[in-house]
């Protein structure tokens, strides 16, 4: 599996996600600058965590115009997957990969620890080797992760099975009480329509050795190199 | 020419800045304050643009980049 990770000046989990990659597929990614208007043929592209742009405007809203976004914009068309991790899932949604915005957090804080998350789809490469309703425990580090849009779409979201991953209890309850940013239906990731694009605020590329404290992340990256090998 | 362009969150939109803005204010006295909205406020010097065209620039600059219109509103305002 051949991939590559986007660097935008302020992106800070670019190096753990290339380490995630390349562990678990075997493959050293290629980190491509976001100035840079080609990307090499890869099978996945992935738009790391962070604060592109020093979060100017808004959260991804300056990185969604990057030169290099009209190229990911461009493969994304074509099926290529393109998985966003928190700042990646802001970009994202910023450059109308993904419907719904990212908002201020609605208890104001940065709010940085684990999580709980229900696994609500496996049918992705990307979660392909969790199971249905699996819970798991996955950091979040965000200021921006409160998940909005529109009735319409949320309901579009749950009715196609598009909501990858919700914010629950460790008995894996899904209360408003768990979101740790208030997250319409506490949603945590989302697909888009062919489930080739992914957005998630949480980390699992933090969490895939139990030396880092928890290896839920791993079959994350072991699903989309399953899926992907070559 | 210059455009004012102001950035609000669409009604119904939950407000956690405003809303703490407005617990600050109380804090200081000002129990009147029954709720706050906060936004943005850009300032645009365009040059010499004709007015018409630069209203529908900074519009479509609004939609592209400006606002996220699925959680924002705005107001657009040029002066000459």
């Amino acid at each position: 599996m051949k991939s590559a990770v986007i660097v935008f000046p302020g992106s800070n989990c670019d190096r753990d996600v290339a380490v995630a990659l390349a562990r678990i597929s075997g493959s050293k990614p290629a980190m491509v600058w976001h100035g840079d208007k080609t990307i090499p043929k890869v099978d996945l592209i992935v738009l790391p965590g962070g604060f592109s742009y020093g979060d100017y405007l808004r959260s991804g809203a300056m990185a969604a115009h990057s030169p290099v976004m009209t190229e990911v914009a461009a493969r994304a068309k074509r099926g290529v997957p393109v998985l966003g991790i928190c700042n990646g899932f802001q970009i994202l949604t910023e450059a109308g990969l993904l419907p719904g915005a990212l908002m201020r957090n609605a208890g104001l804080h940065f709010v940085c620890r684990d999580v709980a998350l229900k696994v609500e789809s496996t049918e992705s490469m990307f979660t392909r080797r969790y199971s249905q309703g699996q819970i798991v425990r996955i950091p979040v580090a965000h200021a921006d992760g409160n998940y909005r849009a529109d009735a319409k779409t949320l309901d579009r979201l749950e009715g196609k099975g598009l909501v990858a991953l919700r914010y629950c209890g460790s008995d894996g309850t899904v209360s408003e009480k768990d979101s740790p940013n208030g997250s319409a239906r506490n949603i945590a990731g989302i697909f888009n329509d062919k489930r080739t694009v992914m957005g998630l605020m949480p980390h699992p590329e933090r969490v895939i050795e139990p030396l880092l404290g928890g290896s839920d992340g791993r079959p994350f990256f072991e699903g989309i190199a399953e899926a992907l090998a070559a | 020419m210059k455009a004012r362009v102001h950035i609000t969150l669409k009604q119904g939109v939950l407000d956690p800045q405003g809303k703490a803005i407005a617990n600050a204010l109380h804090a200081l006295g000002f129990p009147a304050v029954a709720g706050v909205r906060q936004g943005k406020y850009l300032e645009l010097d365009l040059g010499n643009a004709d007015k018409a065209t630069a209203e529908k620039d900074v519009r479509t600059m609004c939609e592209r980049l400006l606002a996220n219109t699925v959680i924002e509103d705005y107001a657009v305002e040029v002066l000459t």
